[in-house]
């Protein structure tokens, strides 16, 4: 089978999804044999970087000779995947679900006319007749529904933090990629762009620190930013608090704002309403910390602490600081 | 401007899910229906569009079942001139768009909004397709819009660390994010005048469905909470470090 990713990158550096979706299509498809998986570069990288695309089971990568899709426009790259597509002969396309993805691969859906499973989270089981059975979750992660996917044309994109690239392979070559697409292609000009310096983005972060009301006002968010350096984590907050203007919208995690599924999450002084549960509750280990006991975060969290945030906050990070050098 | 806003209606946020004993589909006794809150704030948005210009009107489109047409009353209580309900049961993002895609060819209008996603299946979908059917422009997740020079509209969107500003020709589809306006609550007068507002109904242009639903499940329940005292830090890391292997 015929596979082609599609891989992101941003200011020269392959984003981490781009790993996780050269390793989802291997892990998915390797089981059905004569696999053959090629990567489109969502724009030019450092050679070496993307010839290690192969240790996670690319077998070739196409790097674009142009520099016109170095910046995101959603129209030019749509365009640039379905010559890729058209070139490589491929029968399935396999992208991530981040803001890219979404805006990519429903346009792609319609133009190359293939069947989108969109958002699944973990890998597709393959049946006998051909076709996939995937989950995704519904409901903002309060329920989880399987689809089945047939047809002769695929779209498969995944969550980000569905899975962990695994190294199976050695590097790959590395081809020189013409794009035929013009910049007169572009349907949007971008007037500024304005990047989070030195963060770690929310949706891809493998720990996240929430903090909610409980830290009684911005002044106080040091401590959840303390924490979150300890422990390589990006920061996160609950509902009222971007609601009050705390902490920026784009740090709301739950049913209104973003869904996250890190490795770890802690969350420190947030209730635990179900709106909130319903953005977090795929992440794999939860730390509540709260001063009432009866808080609902409690009865889904794994590790529980009942007391003050400005008690716990520093103690804890204390204690991952000797972690970390020990 | 003419401005469509396509509407779905969702459980309330505060709804606890249940599935049917077949498993095909939400259980949906006791369960409240709400204007999909994303689609709330792109109807906001068209109204101070059109009040800041002066002109216009607004539509509003759903596809799906008649059970729908409170949510379409509400939405002509906040504001919207007309409402229309294309008749039928969809199964997937790519149906509901051919349905609009289908409607928006047989009228004029100069720009699409449609909440980033819905949150019942958080497909995010539609806005997508639905431009891709058009060969419209599309600026997914926009946190600001405003008027721009000749016919254009300057649009901040959220990306993947960071927002861009960009710019973007009409006809467009644009889909929403929190941030850009807040939502409306509907007056006694515009409930009024709801009434009497057009409401129409239209056949299906019979486009299928790509996805099918085999079942639905609850996510796995998780392990009884394990409770460290204040003092207890270096125990909860170790249990982290250790057992949980996160740290």
């Amino acid at each position: 089978m015929k596979i082609l990713v599609y891989a992101e990158q941003q200011d020269g550096q392959l984003k981490k999804s781009a790993l996780e979706a050269v390793s989802f299509a291997r892990q998915s498809f390797e089981s059905l044999g004569d696999l053959n998986i090629t990567v489109l570069l969502g724009g030019q990288v450092d050679t070496q970087a993307a010839a290690d695309l192969g240790l996670y089971g690319a077998n070739s990568v196409w790097m674009p000779s142009e520099n016109i899709l170095n910046t995101f426009e959603v129209h030019l790259h749509s365009l640039a995947i379905q010559q890729a597509l058209a070139e490589s002969g491929a029968e399935v396309l396999v992208m991530a679900h981040t803001y890219c993805g979404k805006s990519l691969a429903p346009r792609l859906s319609v133009a190359w006319d293939a069947v989108l499973a969109a958002g699944v989270n973990g890998i597709p089981e393959c049946a006998a007749d051909g076709s996939w059975k995937v989950q995704r979750t519904v409901y903002s992660n309060k329920g989880i529904a399987s689809y089945a996917v047939s047809g002769t044309r695929r779209i498969l994109s995944f969550l980000p933090n569905a899975l962990k690239p695994v190294e199976c392979g050695s590097p790959c070559s590395v081809t020189p990629w013409n794009v035929s697409v013009n910049t007169g292609a572009a349907r949007t000009r971008s007037l500024e762009l304005q990047k989070v310096q030195g963060k770690i983005p929310l949706t891809e972060a493998e720990r996240v620190i929430s903090g909610g009301r409980g830290l009684k006002g911005p002044e106080h968010w040091h401590l959840i930013e303390d924490l979150a350096e300890v422990c390589d984590a990006a920061t996160a907050c609950s509902k009222p608090v971007s609601d009050m203007h705390w902490r920026s919208h784009d740090e709301h995690v739950g049913q209104t704002g973003i869904t996250i599924k890190p490795d770890l999450y802690i969350a420190v002084g947030i209730s635990g309403a179900i709106q909130h549960l319903a953005g977090v509750s795929s992440s794999k280990t939860i730390v509540a910390i709260n001063t009432d006991q009866e808080a609902p975060f409690f009865k889904v969290a794994d590790y529980g602490v009942v007391g003050d945030a400005f008690e716990v906050l520093p103690q804890l990070t204390q204690a991952i600081r000797r972690l970390r050098k020990g | 401007m003419n401005i469509l806003v396509c509407l779905s209606q969702v459980p309330d946020t505060t709804t606890k899910i249940s599935f049917s004993s077949d498993n095909k589909e939400l259980n949906k006794a006791g369960v409240q229906y709400i204007i999909n809150p994303y689609d709330e704030l792109a109807l906001t948005k068209a109204l101070e569009l059109n009040e800041a210009s002066g002109g216009g009107s607004i539509t509003v489109v759903h596809v799906g079942g008649a059970d729908a047409e409170p949510v379409l009353r509400k939405a002509l209580a906040i504001g919207a001139d007309q409402a229309v309900r294309i008749d039928t049961a969809p199964m997937d993002a790519r149906q509901v768009a051919g349905e609009i895609a289908h409607f928006v060819s047989s009228a004029s209008f100069d720009l699409v909004l449609a909440g980033r996603e819905s949150i019942d299946y958080n497909g995010g979908l539609v806005g997508g397709m639905l431009a891709e059917y058009l060969d419209w422009p599309l600026v997914n997740v926009a946190t600001s819009i405003e008027g721009g020079a000749g016919g254009s509209m300057i649009v901040c969107r959220d990306m993947d660390g960071g927002r861009e500003k960009l710019e973007v020709n009409l006809p467009a589809v644009i889909t929403c994010q929190k941030e850009l306006t807040e939502p409306r609550i509907p007056n006694m007068r515009g409930i009024m005048a709801a009434r009497t507002k057009p409401l129409q109904v239209l056949a299906p242009q019979g486009k299928g469905a790509d996805m099918h639903v085999l079942d639905h499940a609850l996510p796995p329940s998780r392990q009884a909470c394990q409770f460290f005292g204040v003092h207890q830090m270096n125990e909860l890391v170790e249990a982290l470090h250790q057992q949980a292997k996160v740290l």
